[in-house]
């Protein structure tokens, strides 16, 4: 089976000695939605440079879609569209040059160019703002650019680094219905990310490194199947009465609001029944913190102590 | 992957930005050489009489359109490719399959347009205050070509080097306006003690504006198969330079 992605003992170490990435291997399939999470400086951004060749790896092998980037470098950079975590275009160039042209690297016709253009900017509503200069966008729509400038060559794999940093989360969440039909259509999908809800809510598989090494590398249903336990947050009507639960741990924060902790085996069906019972109604609920965020520290924590 | 229209893209958005900041770009050549004509060429050019067989304006013109020439196709390619390297632009064209010779020759084209684009309007500009004549358009054609791509190409070597924008203008402050001046754009080397004529002709750029000038003028001080030589030789050098430095990928990839 080919791989979208194939990283085979990865080694970047920089003038000065700092060995960024130690030796990663990853696989990604071809149509998946993957996310390559760690913390800051933990070698997300090495990893992708070298995968677009903005960075020259000291050892190790990546293949993009059965293609060595040592041997077939052209082609292999033909497969991918890539979102940086920094505005990388020309900020005083209008929206269809920067567009046009950058088709135009990949051997994209002018009127092809243009055509796709007005569709994704209109997909990300930014069809507006096509004439006029990047530097006068707002930062969301920076971010939108910088989607729809990798994909003027319909790439078979989008690799995207921190695509909605800094983005309100009306627009975040319109890009996350976006990038979800990209991947409906055969797009294969990397992301790094920050936010964790982003990745849990998008992708199917999870990376996660931490000081240049993979110390996770799973499907999210498994990597969130190992969460042992769960904490909620119940908002309750107001009560003066002393609550009392059995068989779950809790603690009563204030007369509004109850902390209920679950095991694997434990269903929230007898916490509501215990507080029916005892007269109190429960308004509302959330999870105290992101499931992934609990595994995702748990992780970075375990490594860090090795 | 169509190489051409990759080629074409890089050469639309150099053409595209120097057209965009033309008041920075195109009208400044325009009026620093209408002073020249007026201070060399008028004011003091009728008391120095004639040079290499003509009236001193005559003889200063084709060295100024070169001079334009030369100035235009250099700071074109540095401030261009330095600037693309600041806001990380440049990325756009290292992350795509495009060939590190379409990036130099793009580059390099884009330089050669700003600064053939130059010459014209100072060519245009001198009609004001000389007849122009022409000896031989091939002449000028060719030189003026292979004059832009060398210092096209040498602008682009100074902004792979350059790390900050101070580094682009020591080259054409130190190197390229000493040269330029002393090159025989204001008298022919003829003049000088033998001494600084043998000097003189370590600077290539005497080997261009004198091509030129025989254009024009039908007078040389070096042979034209001289001049050819020594364009051609540079050309191959800063050419070879420039891609072994991309392919190293030299202030461009960490």
């Amino acid at each position: 089976m080919t791989y979208a992605l194939e990283i085979s003992g990865l080694a970047k170490t920089y003038k000065g000695g700092f060995e960024a990435l130690k030796g990663i291997e990853l696989t990604v399939k071809q149509g998946d939605f993957f996310a390559l999470l760690g913390p800051n400086g933990a070698g997300k951004s090495t990893t992708i440079g070298v995968i677009t060749s903005l960075v020259n790896k000291t050892a190790g092998t990546v293949k993009v879609f059965g293609y060595d980037i040592d041997s077939d470098l052209e082609k292999a950079k033909s497969f991918i569209g890539l979102v940086p975590q920094e505005f990388n275009f020309n900020q005083f160039e209008p929206l269809m040059q920067i567009l046009v042209n950058q088709a135009g690297y990949y051997g994209v016709p002018r009127k092809t160019a243009m055509e796709r253009a007005e569709k994704y900017l209109k997909q990300l509503e930014l069809w507006d703002k096509r004439n006029v200069q990047a530097k006068s966008l707002s930062g969301g729509m920076k971010r939108r650019l910088m989607i729809v400038r990798a994909l003027m060559h319909e790439p078979k794999m989008l690799i995207l680094d921190e695509p909605t940093a800094g983005v309100d989360i009306e627009i975040r969440r319109g890009m996350w219905d976006f990038l979800k039909v990209l991947n409906e259509q055969g797009i294969t999908i990397i992301l790094t990310t920050h936010y964790l809800e982003e990745a849990e809510n998008l992708c199917r598989n999870i990376a996660i490194i931490d000081g240049g090494k993979i110390v996770e590398n799973t499907s999210m249903k498994g990597l969130l199947a190992q969460l042992d336990s769960e904490t909620f947050v119940l908002d309750l009507s107001p009560t003066n009465q002393q609550i009392t639960l059995s068989d779950v741990g809790y603690s009563v924060i204030d007369e509004h609001t109850l902390e209920v902790e679950l095991h694997k085996a434990q269903t929230l069906n007898s916490v509501f029944e215990q507080l029916s019972n005892q007269g109190v109604q429960v308004l509302s609920m959330r999870n105290k913190s992101n499931r992934l965020e609990a595994l995702f520290v748990n992780l970075i924590e375990k490594n860090a102590g090795q | 992957m169509n190489n051409s229209i990759a080629l074409k893209s890089i050469l639309t958005k150099e053409v595209q930005r120097f057209m965009r900041i033309w008041v920075q770009t195109l009208v400044p050549p325009a009026i620093t050489i209408s002073l020249y004509f007026v201070i060399f060429g008028s004011l003091i050019g009728s008391r120095i009489g004639e040079m290499g067989g003509f009236d001193y304006m005559s003889f200063i013109v084709p060295g100024l359109i070169m001079m334009s020439v030369i100035t235009n196709s250099y700071s074109n390619v540095s401030s261009s490719f330095f600037s693309a390297k600041w806001q990380r632009n440049v990325e756009e064209m290292l992350v795509a399959p495009v060939p590190n010779w379409v990036i130099v020759a793009g580059y390099v084209g884009g330089g050669m347009c700003r600064g053939l684009l130059v010459g014209l309007i100072v060519t245009l500009v001198s009609l004001f205050f000389v007849d122009v004549q022409i000896h031989n358009v091939w002449v000028i054609i060719a030189t003026v070509l292979l004059t832009s791509a060398t210092f096209a190409l040498g602008g682009l070597i100074n902004a792979i080097f350059a790390g900050s924008f101070d580094d682009i203008s020591i080259i054409p402050t130190f190197v390229l306006t000493p040269l330029t001046y002393l090159g025989g754009v204001f008298y022919s080397i003829t003049l000088l003690p033998e001494f600084w004529q043998g000097v003189s002709q370590a600077n290539p750029i005497v080997y261009m504006v004198n091509a030129f000038r025989y254009g024009f003028l039908g007078v040389s001080d070096v042979s034209l198969v001289t001049a050819f030589s020594v364009i051609g030789i540079f050309i191959i050098v800063l050419f070879t330079v420039a891609m072994t430095l991309i392919n190293k990928g030299i202030g461009l990839r960490s």
